[in-house]
């Protein structure tokens, strides 16, 4: 199959490792990835902060690359960026009363899917470590997305995948389905509720005693990483696809400095 | 008196208890320093949205039950006028008298109005939003008539001076300490040796209550449905004391607002399903009572209903976010939402907390109104609150419309543009180019830089200063995605792809790139 990467713009700027590991499972399952160069963004922040005008111009470009393009599905590492080209799009579309663009938009969304999406249910990935080769030595815990969550339905199967990684130690966190905190503008508008519910998330996570917390959004992790950071924790984070793509061989690396020499608790 | 006063062309925004008196962040900053307030609410969410779980859970039609939910409040508000005027003619058939309050004070002014009439100083409450969205107990007080809640949290929090805090728990900020020392303070007659037993506090609100049942000639109650096809109102509760309001006064004086009609009796037996599961967690609630005007002999012989716009009008026109009418306020969004969890009712100001209250209030005042315009910017957009509502308001989507709305009205209105507005602009325009997006990463170094050797971004500077308050940004990666697979790629023998244009891969694995750090 002809997968289309479509990285997301915190990913590429920030977590290349992230779309690596992405590139090499589906390479590894026998797939071609391409990488619509035009593409940047889904613009949802420019949506969730109500800049709509500013929004269509980042819309239209993530349209017009993978519409052009040569594949047979697209997929991303990430359920909100994906959620936002298979339901923001065409809703700002119509708003804007471009038909045209909408009707682009929906074609775009129905070919995009969440990693885990496409890997259970387009590539009929049962177990990771079998057909991916995953192993991950690791106690971890997993977050699962607001967005993959509630707007994709991901259901359980980036746990079930998980739960297949070879070696893993998985241990659920508390609370799993409650909103992290993060929400794009809304941790900056919203500082003090924000890092009020990040401080409870991080203080479940470091319940579970895990190394690490995964789950399949930069963005979340980005923020929660950073939180556990800021407190002087030791558990960090890690994208899904890293540890998907991890393997005996050539084993993700989990081992870096992560501490901060501030060490100063959350508010 | 009954005068239609139909869809004005231009409707007016509501009034009354609905705006915030300062931002939701300034007041959310507040009420997160009270450990207390955040404790008593954090259990009390908990207890009930565990034990809606449970009773949603032993329904296999739940889903089929919010879509029917749901349906007939589109339908409702499809033909609202029509519906309207189909209850008035079967209400006033029955004997009871239709008003038509355009705003607060209009529906203020009828209902003291009628108290007047009837000569006595004193009224029974049963808990009602819509009295609460008015203000009638203060305007009531300055009219020199007393109000009396009878609902148990209802007359905590009206002893207690303050205001309520959740639609259905109003006093959910309380703990049963705090609520011996209100009765001890405030209640005419307590036992002095008063302990905090729940038992002994609810026989002595109980003692309390009785004496003012017994007295009352006029009673004001709130109704959760309004059946077009009969002219039926129903109140549904947990005490009872409601129906004691209802049965016992000889004037009964209802204010509703007008979104609240089903079209039929068979419409109600939906949302007597979806209700008590969703508000209190209960199979049914204990009491539920419908009046059909007057009946000779039996009950209020003297039967109103103000029928309340109030900015609904306002709401309805607004094709997008009209669906916040269907609200049946059974409370589901509040309990399960993660911001309100935190900073409890208050912060948001209105009579309407919580996810429901960041997206109606704003409706009803008109999101220019300064006091709301920071509502719909207090979620983070969880979707919780679309999962738990029994008539599936789509919240999520309504707050982005909300969003997007106040920063149109603001668009050239504003002579220096906010840090926002420069910030979304520049964003724009770098994220709607790959070619410009991979230019802007070029900079990554600069970032790395400044991260300096921990690698951590501890500070930023201006609106971004939120987000360091609490977290730490990792170092940016010393090459983009972008650039290592341009660079992978022509190392495999392709060109580097032009904007549009996809890249096929190298066809052997790359090798993991280990300098990366978890994130
Ligand atoms: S918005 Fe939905 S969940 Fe919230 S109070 Fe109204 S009906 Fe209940």
């Amino acid at each position: 199959m002809r997968i289309a990467l479509f990285a997301t713009c915190i990913v590429d700027a920030m977590y290349p490792a992230t779309a690596k590991a992405t590139v090499r499972i589906l390479e590894r399952l026998g797939h071609e990835v391409v990488f619509p160069s035009g593409q940047a963004c889904c613009g949802q922040m420019h949506v969730n902060s109500g800049y709509l005008k500013e929004a269509v111009p980042v819309i239209a470009n993530h349209v017009a690359a993978f519409d052009t393009a040569d594949y047979d599905v697209a997929v991303a590492p990430s359920g909100s960026c994906v959620a936002s080209v298979k339901h923001q799009h065409p809703m700002v579309a119509r708003a804007c009363g471009d038909a045209a663009l909408e009707a682009r938009a929906t074609a775009v969304g129905t070919k995009t899917y969440e990693l885990s999406e496409l890997l259970v249910d387009v590539l009929g990935v049962t177990d990771a470590g079998a057909q991916l080769g995953s192993y991950f030595p690791h106690r971890v815990t997993y977050h699962p997305s607001c967005h993959g969550m509630r707007l994709l339905r991901l259901g359980d199967r980036q746990s079930r995948l998980l739960r297949t990684v070879q070696g893993i130690d998985l241990a659920e966190l508390p609370e799993q389905d409650q909103c992290c905190g993060f929400g794009g503008t809304f941790s900056m508008k919203n500082a003090d509720v924000s890092s009020a519910m990040l401080q409870d998330k991080a203080a479940n996570i470091e319940s579970t005693g895990a190394e690490l917390c995964t789950g399949g959004d930069a963005s979340c992790l980005m923020h929660i990483g950073g939180g556990l950071s800021r407190q002087g924790s030791s558990t960090t984070t890690l994208h899904l696809a890293e540890i998907l793509a991890s393997t005996m061989e050539e084993p993700a690396s989990v081992i870096g400095e992560v501490r901060v020499s501030t060490g100063k608790a959350l508010r | 008196m009954t005068t239609f006063l139909g869809m004005p062309a231009l409707p007016a925004f509501g009034s009354g208890n609905l705006f915030a008196g300062e931002s939701f962040p300034t007041a959310a900053h507040r009420e997160l320093g009270n450990a207390q307030l955040r404790a008593n609410l954090g259990h009390a969410t908990h207890t009930i949205r565990d034990k809606r779980q449970a009773v949603v859970a032993e329904l296999p039609d739940w889903e089929q039950l919010r879509d029917a939910g749901s349906a007939i409040k589109q339908a409702v508000m499809a033909r609202l006028p029509e519906l309207l005027e189909e209850f008035e003619t079967n209400f006033t058939a029955r004997g009871g008298v239709i008003h038509w309050a355009r705003d607060a004070r209009e529906a203020n002014e009828i209902v003291a109005g009628l108290v007047r009439d009837t000569g006595e100083t004193e009224v029974v409450k049963i808990k009602s939003m819509a009295t609460q969205e008015i203000g009638l107990n203060e305007y009531l007080e300055e009219q020199g008539i007393g109000a009396f809640e009878t609902d148990l949290a209802e007359l905590i929090v009206q002893l207690d001076h303050d205001k309520p805090s959740h639609i259905l728990v109003p006093a959910i900020h309380k703990n049963r300490t705090e609520i011996r020392d209100i009765f001890l303070r405030e209640m005419p007659g307590a036992d002095p040796a008063l302990t905090d037993d729940p038992s002994v506090l609810a026989m002595a609100a109980r003692e309390h209550l009785r004496r003012k049942f017994l007295t009352a000639k006029v009673a004001v109650s709130g109704a959760n449905f309004a059946l077009a096809d009969s002219g039926t109102l129903a109140v549904v509760e947990s005490e009872g004391n409601g129906r004691m309001c209802l049965t016992l006064p000889e004037t009964l004086i209802t204010v509703m607002g007008i979104e609240k009609l089903l079209p039929t009796w068979q419409d109600l037996e939906v949302f007597m399903q979806l209700l008590p599961r969703s508000s209190t967690g209960e199979r049914m609630n204990p009491y539920t009572s419908l009046w059909t005007g007057v009946t000779e002999g039996d009950g209020p012989q003297n039967v109103h209903l103000v029928l309340l716009d109030n900015g609904r009008s306002a709401a309805l026109a607004d094709e997008m976010g009209r669906s916040a009418l269907h609200c049946i306020r059974c409370s589901a969004c509040m309990n399960v939402c993660p911001v309100y969890e935190r900073t409890g009712g208050h912060a948001y100001g209105s009579t309407y907390p919580g996810p429901i209250g960041a997206i109606l209030s704003p409706l009803l005042t008109g999101i220019e109104a300064e006091e709301n315009n920071s509502l719909p910017y207090a979620s983070s957009l969880c979707g919780a609150c679309y999962d738990a509502c029994p008539v599936k308001i789509n919240i999520p989507d309504i707050l982005v419309h909300l969003r997007s709305v106040d920063v149109d009205s603001k668009r050239g209105k504003k002579k220096v543009p906010s840090q926002m507005d420069v910030g979304m602009k520049a964003a724009s325009w770098a994220l709607s180019s790959g070619k410009r997006l991979g230019l802007v990463e070029k900079g990554l170094p600069l970032g790395r830089l400044a991260a300096g050797p921990d690698r951590k971004i501890t500070k930023l500077p201006g609106i971004a200063a939120g987000w360091t308050q609490s977290r730490d940004i990792p170092a940016p990666p010393a090459q983009s995605f972008r650039d290592w697979w341009a660079k992978e790629h022509r190392n495999a023998g392709g060109a580097p792809g032009t904007p549009g244009t996809p890249e096929a891969g190298p066809s052997r694995t790359p090798s993991p790139d280990t300098k990366e750090t978890p994130q």
